[in-house]
């Protein structure tokens, strides 16, 4: 009883001090770790692929206008998968380590990122499927009034 | 008054905390666990996990708010003693994760009770929950912003557009 005691308290004089210093050091993730996701929008095409796979459906797409694609990104609901990233064909979805993003505000958590798209000179909206009907198929597409966010 | 100054000013001392799971996958809830061990340990900073909400000052609010969880999220609100803190550990209680819409849900945490520090992560890091308390209490700068991004291009292609409605507007009349 005794014996097994003490070798427990030599197991635990042997460990040693393990409490980091966290908050007032710095204590960097691993390598793989899935951060805050930072959008390059020079690079950006306005695909709307990372809409499409999100799955929380964190990405909105929206056409304000004929020339400009907006991608809204709620962060506060991202699950950090990274899928954003891998399907992204430019690769202008950057998955930093960014992890501490603690705050009392929900804005904090919000990216928006507005892509130039070009225009057909004869109809003025093109890269649009062509019908009303096909246009609401696309995935990722959704009206500009933003009404997705669900009562 | 933000969040450092109100605790500062109400909880000089420690901060005790109950967890409230309304709908978890754990993964947070483990996450809350993994903080209180030594390897973080959260009770540097007066933190201690209580077992009613009757004794805790901070609720911790993990997950979802499920259909079946939103009554009794709401009573452990109310038995809190003021004044109260609500903290929303994880994706799920900050917006509702990947459930945001499901027909189950009712949505994140902000949706039943109002919430005063968001910590998101799916699940969180230990480190993050840490850092968050330590914002609230005042040991650390918040970090997150808002992004806005633009193409330059656009600038350019949205002041020659307006050049050009500026110009054709005299023809018109």
């Amino acid at each position: 009883m005794i014996i097994s005691k003490l070798k427990e308290a030599l197991i635990c004089l042997k460990a040693g001090r393990v409490t980091l210093p966290y908050p007032f050091a710095p204590h960097d993730p691993e390598d793989g770790f899935h951060g805050r996701v930072v959008v390059d929008a020079e690079k950006c095409v306005g695909c709307g692929g990372c809409a499409e796979v999100c799955p929380p459906r964190c990405i909105e797409v929206t056409d304000p206008s004929p020339e400009k694609r907006v991608l809204e990104f709620f962060l506060e609901r991202c699950t950090y998968c990274a899928r954003c990233a891998e399907v992204c064909p430019e690769d202008a979805v950057i998955v930093t380590k960014e992890f501490e993003t603690a705050t009392n505000d929900l804005e904090d958590m919000h990216m928006r990122v507005e892509v130039f798209m070009s225009t057909c000179r004869r109809c003025g909206r093109c890269y649009e499927p062509p019908t009303p009907l096909d246009r609401m198929m696309v995935t990722g597409f959704r009206p500009p009034t933003g009404e997705s966010e669900g009562a | 008054m933000a969040v450092s100054d109100f605790l500062k000013k109400f909880f000089p001392k420690s901060l005790w905390v109950y967890h409230l799971n309304t709908g978890a996958c754990n993964g947070c809830d483990i996450e809350v666990i993994n903080v209180l061990t030594p390897y973080y340990d959260a009770e540097r900073f007066g933190i201690k996990l209580v077992g009613s909400p009757r004794h805790a000052d901070v609720l911790l609010v993990c997950g979802p708010v499920t259909r079946q969880a939103r009554s009794a999220a709401k009573r452990a609100y109310e038995a809190v003693p003021a004044p109260k803190l609500v903290f929303a550990i994880g994706s799920c209680a900050c917006g509702g994760g990947i459930w945001h819409d499901s027909y189950n849900i009712i949505g994140g945490t902000d949706k039943i009770i109002p919430v005063d520090f968001y910590v998101p992560g799916c699940p969180p890091r230990p480190e993050a929950i840490l850092y968050g308390v330590a914002v609230a209490l005042g040991l650390a700068p918040k970090k997150s912003a808002p992004v806005y991004a633009r193409q330059k291009f656009l600038d350019v292609v949205e002041a020659k557009s307006l050049a050009e409605a500026a110009s054709q507007a005299p023809d018109q009349r």
